[in-house]
């Protein structure tokens, strides 16, 4: 055996098909859990493409490991006394990667893009803004339909994503393919599925804090084998490795691992009045929506499925979120007070409910969990096992009655919460309905002090975690696992592999 | 033979026609909505409108039809709606890719196939013929992708001596091109071999079974030459059609293994499609396939004819 494997070693040695490692140029190299979708701020919507997004396109405002907004291209910012001006000072000097200028009159084209171009997604996002105005070419105001507090969290992500006008214009709907945006990296090549390039920006306004020359972004879907080519040394850093590869991770002394608490959320969607399917005792009683969650243990969720490294959840932010309403914590299991708001709707029999659940192991075995201590208060919950893009379309059209959906998080609670609880939001599946909490959401936007906006987030849950149609069960861990020849990385818990700073021993 | 020939490639409209309806009913016939499945997340509902109206989505499944053959007629296969890609520049960039992994997969399982095929024939019975039946038999029976992740383990991770996954243009460096290939190509040859070498070891214990090999070895040829002069020539012609049919699957895109080894080809660009609900991506890459595969037919039946007179009539 050994004298096979050494005239292997020879013969592999001999064509020089080994893996090379060392070269001149410092690269790092990324797996990516999925392929990223077009790479035009404007029209891309997958969260694997905010990662590569981090290295070539800067935004107006960042956020930083405690979720203070903070400023990127621009310097600072005022908001009027009425909330319905806000004036952006720029970072004087900044160059897009084609060398035109990133200046007010940039980011009027950039943000008109948003929400002008046809198929833009930035367009709901932004659309409180009335106007935006070039006041001189370091400072743009930007004029709204109404107070909106979440606007500067909408412009730490890919709404404030500026791009180059010239090329933009040049290029039109295909400007994905060669996105030219004020980032510390420049695109290079994308091969569809195998690998995205991007090389450092010389003239980058923070240039001095960039030293690794190259980044190449490669999509390996299976986890085991990105680990695999992480301890192999093909890669030098994995986004999203398995909770149950953790113990394997740690163990090696090569590879360094960050988990943090994610900004979304894994929680169960119910139907209250989306088509006939909610015309049940779970849809139509607020008591028997209580019930279920008080069957559910989410403790042992997180430690039978996750080997305890998720937090669970009970809202729509994570209980160390500054948003969390402390006076609602996450509720016990108490399986007799849920048989006995079971018998005060009066629902004798088992209670048989429909419930749909993506294709992932993961989330099916968190499923059968759910299944089984639902059904010692008194549900038959039906596991339905959907491929994801059927599921979308069978929640839109309201068949089904429980729904197991996952939301990717946004740093403002309101990206959390509005869409999914405001009567005939895009995301309230569920079709649930109150004008207490409408008033209450849109109080969230308007108010114009931190202490205001919290007042209406406690209203916003006084009505939401007693009435409401999502079942919030736990926060991920945001796991990310490099080399520790990598340093200077630094995990906040929007997931993202931000580069200035890196580097490469 | 030219009528032959002729015949043939009349024949191929309609399969085409059969082909692209059967494509494009089905996938319409799956459940979901494109547009929503590309919202994701971000669901504004003018938006999705937009979409619908931009990639015809909302017309009747006929209307669509047409406009995608109108298109495919002249060489347009449309814009994959989550790449906003031309699908022709997709097909254009991965069918080098698979083809590659083809050539080389069949490569693998005709040299193991047939070598361990005659083997196992020549000493029927022996305790070579067994071990031969077992791997064989190994070799259909191990998962591919089962064997795909040992395989990286043991020489990506263990040993260090190849790149555990990804994929490089033969044009670019033809040395990391087959090393990272050769793992993929092995595990997609090595289920392949098994078949063709149960196939090739019946074919030869008939062959030198028969009255022409008995005549061969009376004549005092030696028994290399009955073997590989005599037997084989005549055993290997049902092994080409089987190779030609495995090559034909070979090109759809081995799924399991591009997944496992990250190589770009037709598969990965197909599933990737499939659950996207990327309707353009997938037709075109079926029709690609489905043209290439008929193609692989019409030219076997060529050969055969030009081989076999007696199919000439």
């Amino acid at each position: 055996m050994r004298s096979i494997l050494a005239a292997g070693a020879i013969a592999i040695a001999a064509l020089g098909l080994a893996p090379t490692h060392a070269s001149a140029q410092s690269t790092l190299r990324i797996g990516l859990a999925e392929d990223p979708d077009v790479l035009d701020p404007t029209l891309a919507r997958t969260y694997v493409g905010r990662i590569v997004f981090a290295s070539i396109c800067d935004k107006l405002f960042d956020i930083d490991a405690k979720l203070n907004i903070v400023p990127q291209l621009a310097l600072s910012h005022e908001t009027s006394a009425d909330g319905r001006e806000v004036t952006i000072k720029l970072r004087p000097n900044v160059r897009f990667h084609d060398g035109e200028p990133m200046d007010a009159k940039a980011v009027k084209f950039s943000l008109d893009r948003h929400l002008g171009m046809q198929g833009s997604f930035r367009r709901s996002e932004l659309s409180v803004v009335d106007a935006i105005e070039v006041v001189d070419p370091t400072t743009v105001r930007l004029k709204l339909k109404a107070p909106f507090a979440p606007l500067l969290a909408t412009l730490t992500d890919r709404a404030g994503m500026m791009v180059s006008p010239k090329a933009a214009e040049a290029a039109g709907d295909r400007f994905g393919a060669a996105p030219v945006c004020a980032g510390p990296y420049r695109f290079v090549e994308r091969v569809q599925q195998d690998r995205i390039v991007v090389e450092r920006f010389a003239d980058y306004w923070d240039k001095d804090k960039v030293s690794i020359d190259r980044i190449v972004y490669r999509p390996i879907a299976d986890s085991t084998v990105r680990l695999a080519n992480l301890k192999a040394g093909q890669l030098d850093l994995i986004e999203r490795p398995l909770a149950t590869d953790v113990p394997e991770i740690k163990k090696d002394r090569n590879l360094t691992l960050q988990s943090v608490t994610e900004l979304g959320y894994q929680g169960m969607t119910l139907n209250v009045a989306n088509g006939d399917a909610a015309k049940n005792p779970l849809g139509q009683s607020a008591k028997v929506r209580r019930a279920l969650e008080l069957a559910i243990d989410r403790d042992a969720i997180n430690q039978v499925t996750f080997n305890g490294l998720f937090t669970p959840a009970n809202q729509w932010v994570a209980p160390d979120n500054a948003w969390y309403d402390k006076r609602n914590p996450v509720p016990g299991r108490d399986v007799a007070a849920a048989k006995k708001l079971l018998a005060e709707a009066g629902v004798k029999a088992s209670l048989a409910i429909d419930f749909m659940v993506p294709n992932n192991p993961e989330t099916r075995q968190v499923a059968e969990v759910i299944q089984a201590m639902a059904a010692e208060a008194g549900f038959d919950m039906k596991i339905r096992v959907v491929e994801f893009a059927t599921g979308l379309s069978e929640a839109e059209q309201g068949r089904y009655q429980a729904f197991m959906l996952a939301w990717s998080g946004r740093p403002d609670p309101d990206g959390n919460i509005y869409s999914f609880a405001k009567t005939n939001g895009p995301l309230n599946y569920g079709k649930f309905s109150s004008p207490d909490l409408d008033q209450a959401l849109e109080e969230s936007r308007t108010a114009t002090t931190r202490e205001g906006r919290k007042a209406a987030y406690d209203k916003v849950a006084d009505v939401w975690l007693k009435d409401g149609s999502v079942i919030y069960l736990y926060h991920r861990a945001m796991l990310i696992a490099h080399t520790n020849k990598l340093k200077g990385f630094t995990l906040l818990p929007d997931g993202m592999v931000r580069v200035v700073g890196l580097k490469m021993n | 033979m030219l009528t032959v020939i002729s015949k043939r490639l009349t024949q191929l409209v309609p399969t085409l026609f059969f082909v692209s309806v059967l494509i494009f009913g089905l996938q319409h016939l799956l459940p979901g909505d494109p547009a929503l499945v590309m919202a994701g997340e971000e669901r504004d509902p003018v938006v999705i409108e937009q979409i619908r109206r931009q990639y015809r989505l909302d017309q009747p499944i006929p209307v669509q039809y047409l406009h995608w053959v109108r298109g495919v007629l002249s060489g347009d296969l449309g814009e994959s709606m989550r790449l906003k890609e031309p699908v022709l520049d997709l097909v254009r960039q991965k069918l080098p890719v698979t083809l590659q992994l083809a050539v080389m997969s069949m490569i693998v399982a005709l040299v193991l196939g047939v070598t361990l095929g005659i083997l196992s024939a020549v000493y029927r019975g022996r305790t070579l013929d067994h071990l031969v039946n077992v791997v064989g038999l190994a070799g259909i029976s191990t998962p591919n992708f089962w064997l795909g992740i040992m395989m990286i383990l043991f020489f990506a991770v263990e040993l260090g001596w190849l790149p555990a996954s990804g994929y490089v243009s033969p044009f670019e460096d033809w040395r990391q091109s087959l090393a990272t290939t050769i793992m993929p190509a092995f595990v997609l040859g090595n289920s392949i071999a098994g078949v063709i070498m149960r196939h090739t070891r019946s074919a030869m214990i008939q062959a030198l079974d028969s009255d022409y090999v008995r005549t061969a070895r009376a004549k005092g040829l030696s028994e290399g030459s009955v073997v590989l002069k005599h037997a084989m020539r005549n055993a290997l012609t049902p092994v080409i059609t089987l190779g030609a049919l495995e090559f034909g699957t070979l090109l759809s895109g081995a799924v399991l293994t591009e997944q496992i080894f990250s190589i770009p080809g037709f598969g990965k660009l197909i599933v990737d499609a499939v659950f996207n609900r990327d309707y353009a991506v997938v037709q075109g890459v079926v029709l690609v396939t489905a043209t290439t595969y008929i193609a692989l037919n019409l030219l076997a039946d060529i050969g055969y004819i030009l081989v076999n007179p007696r199919l000439r009539a």
